[in-house]
Parts: structure tokens; C-alpha cells; sequence
């Protein structure tokens, strides 16, 4: 087995000049944003690191075992580099760039330490290419992983942030409206306001939607919903804030706002809703 | 067997669920109910199950028989307390009981028993 052996010496013995030549493939390949992004110094330890890992892990010709620890530590290098990367806001295609750019360098190797033996540089360097391209697609992975992660964290925090029920008045609570309804966050938003009206024993809620971009056929579907709901636990709910694009698409669309009160602003609303609370404004 | 109690105050019929609902407690409260409507010839009935957390289509349909059958008989129903997660569901089954009457709690719901009441001796 000459191939197997070939490869493991070459990143044993070469991996100064891999490490150099590496170096310069990966510097002209990167753009002026990636640069500015990580220092030279920094790119060299983290290539110099994978250098090692590698060699340890390549035994026979391909990579040990993915549960021999000398894998599972290359695995968990890559891994960590991705999700720095994910979070210093690396493409994908950069990141993966990050591993695939070894090839170049670590052929040419292969080919110089092979001699004239065509057929054994062949199988040395397919076994080279499986297991880089291995390694680049687990990198890519976990940088989607991380990416992904990173996403749902904002869209929870966007989440509570956006979900304020104001007291108003004694018996008057407020739900401003910010930002694109979806069902998720209609159903936080229900949930938290009935919650409230639980816990405050107030008659009369008013749903602002001043902040609600659009509305389609699904979010009014929601604030019927809301409506309705509050009407069973015996709550009143005014709609305001209905901008007039968004009258005139909620009549395009057909749907039917009857037996809900809704008005133009929040302003009128509360006017109705201490009317029918008992109160009254003078001056 | 086990029967939920209805207790008369006045000319108001006052029933508490305090057990979770099964089909047949809801039928035995049905026929309990409309029977003593018409005994007592009570004007109003509240029906209290704040302390009911879970439902199902079937006692929703239930509650929104209860009130139809009540107005019948001419009698003014206020179902109180719903918790916020049985309104949810009701409404996710599709179950808004049009015609049926809700308030906070009972003490609202007493207030609105007797506004409802008022507003039929005056027709």
C-alpha cells in the first residue's frame, strides 16, 4: 500500500511548504471585505492548526474512523472555524473556499513526491480529493447549522420584543402593533393578551395595527380570531389604526370586519372605550 | 352518579363547573338545567367555568346548546370566566358561539344577567 503511505508523509513532511503555498493560493483567492475581515497572522495559525489535525487524523489513505479521537478533534477544529465564520459574516462559499483551496497545493506536492508513477499519483490524489471534499462539506454544514441558529435567535428576540400590552386606562388595555403578522407571533400576541386581560379584569382591549405594514386575508383571519377569542372570556376589542390602504384592501379582499369595532385611530378608540368603561373626559 | 349543581339565587340559576367535562356530565347538565328553567321559572342563568382548562368541540358545542335552549325557554344565559387558553381553543375549532353572552367574571356577569333581564320585562 504505497498510495496510503504517500499521502501521510507527504503532510508530514511538507507541511512548511504546504502551509506556504497554501497560503498564497488562499490570499490571491480571497476579496478586499474577506481581508479586511481577519489578519494574515490569524489565517496562517487557523491553517497552520488544521495542518496538524489533518496529518494526525490521515492514516491508510484516508481519514481514520470519524470516532477515533484524532477525527473527532478535526471535526470539532472545522466546526469551531465555521461558526466563527458564520458570525464574523463569511459567505458560505468562502468558508467552503477555506478547505477546498488546499487542494491546489496539496496536488502539487502530491505530484512531486510521486515521481513518473502516473497510475499511484491518480489514486493519491482521488483519495486527497474524498477526503477534502469530506471535510469542505462538513464545514459548510455546520456553517448553515450556525447560520441557521443565529436566524431563529433574532426572530425570537424580535419575537418578545414586539409583543407590549399597555394598561391605558382602569379596564383599558392596548396592544400596538409593530412589524409583518405572521401565525407564530399572532399567536404570541393573543396569548399574552388574553393573559392580561386575565390577570387586570379589563373590559376593553384595542388592537392598534398603525404599525402592521400589510394586510392580507391570513392576518385579518388572525384578528378576527383575537377578536373573537376575547369575546368569549367576555372582553370587548377595538380595532384602530386602519390606514386607508389597508380599508380599502380588506374590502378588496372580502373579508368581513362586521360585529368588530374598528377605528381610524388609536386616539378615537380609546374615546369609545371609556364611554362604554363608564368614564368620562371633560374639558 | 356525579352531577354538577345548580343553585338558585332569586330569579337567577347559578352553575359552577368545578370538574373537568365529560360527554355525559354535559348531557346530564343539559337536562338538569333545562328542567330547572322551567321549574323555577329562572330569567337568567350564569354559568361559571373558569375553573374548566381544557375543551373539547363537543362541550363547546354544549355550551352554545345550552344558550339556545335557555333563550327558548326565556331565559337570558352569561357564560363567565373562560380561561384564556379554552378561548383559543374554541376559537381554533371554529366554535366563536354566536348568540351566546360572556363576561369576565361572575360579578360582571351577574350586572349583565340583570341588564339582559331588564331589557326583556321592558319589550
Amino acid at each position: 500500500m504505497t498510495t496510503t503511505d504517500l499521502l501521510a508523509s507527504v503532510l508530514r513532511k511538507r507541511s512548511d511548504a504546504l502551509l506556504a503555498e497554501w497560503m498564497n493560493t488562499q490570499a490571491a483567492g480571497l476579496d478586499g471585505s474577506a481581508r479586511s475581515r481577519m489578519t494574515r497572522e490569524e489565517l496562517e495559525r487557523e491553517c497552520r492548526q488544521f495542518l496538524q489535525l489533518l496529518s494526525k487524523s490521515v492514516q491508510g489513505g484516508k481519514l481514520a474512523e470519524a470516532n477515533t479521537p484524532e477525527t473527532q478533534a478535526l471535526l470539532r477544529y472545522l466546526e469551531e472555524l465555521s461558526r466563527t465564520r458564520a458570525t464574523q459574516g463569511f459567505s458560505s462559499s468562502e468558508t467552503a473556499s477555506f478547505i477546498f483551496s488546499f487542494k491546489q497545493p496539496l496536488f502539487v506536492a502530491l505530484r512531486s513526491a510521486s515521481g513518473k508513477d502516473a497510475d499511484g499519483l491518480a489514486d493519491e490524489i482521488w483519495a486527497a480529493t474524498e477526503i477534502l471534499d469530506a471535510l469542505g462539506l462538513h464545514t459548510v454544514a455546520t456553517f448553515q447549522k450556525a447560520r441557521e441558529q443565529l436566524i431563529n435567535r433574532q426572530q425570537r428576540d424580535l419575537l418578545e420584543l414586539s409583543t407590549p400590552v399597555v394598561s391605558l386606562w382602569q379596564g383599558i388595555l392596548a396592544l400596538p402593533m409593530i412589524g409583518t403578522l405572521d401565525s407564530a407571533r399572532t399567536q404570541i400576541v393573543m396569548e399574552s393578551l388574553l393573559q392580561k386581560i386575565v390577570e387586570t379584569g379589563s373590559q376593553i382591549a384595542i388592537i392598534d395595527i398603525t404599525g402592521v405594514p400589510t394586510v392580507d386575508t391570513q392576518v385579518a383571519q388572525h384578528l378576527i380570531k383575537t377578536v373573537t377569542a376575547l369575546r368569549l372570556m367576555g372582553a370587548e376589542c377595538i380595532i384602530s389604526g386602519i390606514r386607508p390602504q389597508i380599508a380599502q384592501t380588506i374590502v378588496h379582499l372580502g373579508v368581513d370586519l362586521q360585529g368588530v369595532t374598528t377605528k381610524a385611530n388609536l386616539a378615537d378608540a380609546l374615546a369609545v372605550a371609556l364611554k362604554r368603561t363608564g368614564h368620562s373626559l371633560n374639558g | 352518579m356525579e352531577r354538577i349543581p345548580i343553585l338558585r339565587m332569586g330569579q337567577f340559576l347559578l352553575v359552577t363547573i368545578q370538574v373537568d367535562m365529560h360527554d355525559q356530565l354535559a348531557l346530564q347538565l343539559q337536562d338538569d338545567l333545562t328542567a330547572s328553567i322551567v321549574r323555577h321559572g329562572a330569567k337568567g342563568a350564569l354559568i361559571d367555568i373558569s375553573a374548566l382548562e381544557m375543551v373539547d368541540s363537543f362541550i363547546g358545542r354544549m355550551l352554545s346548546d345550552i344558550s339556545s335552549m335557555a333563550r327558548v325557554l326565556d331565559c337570558a344565559t352569561v357564560v363567565v370566566g373562560m380561561q384564556p387558553a379554552v378561548a383559543i381553543t374554541l376559537v381554533e375549532l371554529g366554535l366563536s358561539l354566536p348568540g351566546v353572552s360572556t363576561a369576565l367574571n361572575v360579578e360582571r356577569g351577574m350586572s349583565l344577567l340583570r341588564t339582559l333581564g331588564f331589557q326583556r320585562n321592558g319589550e
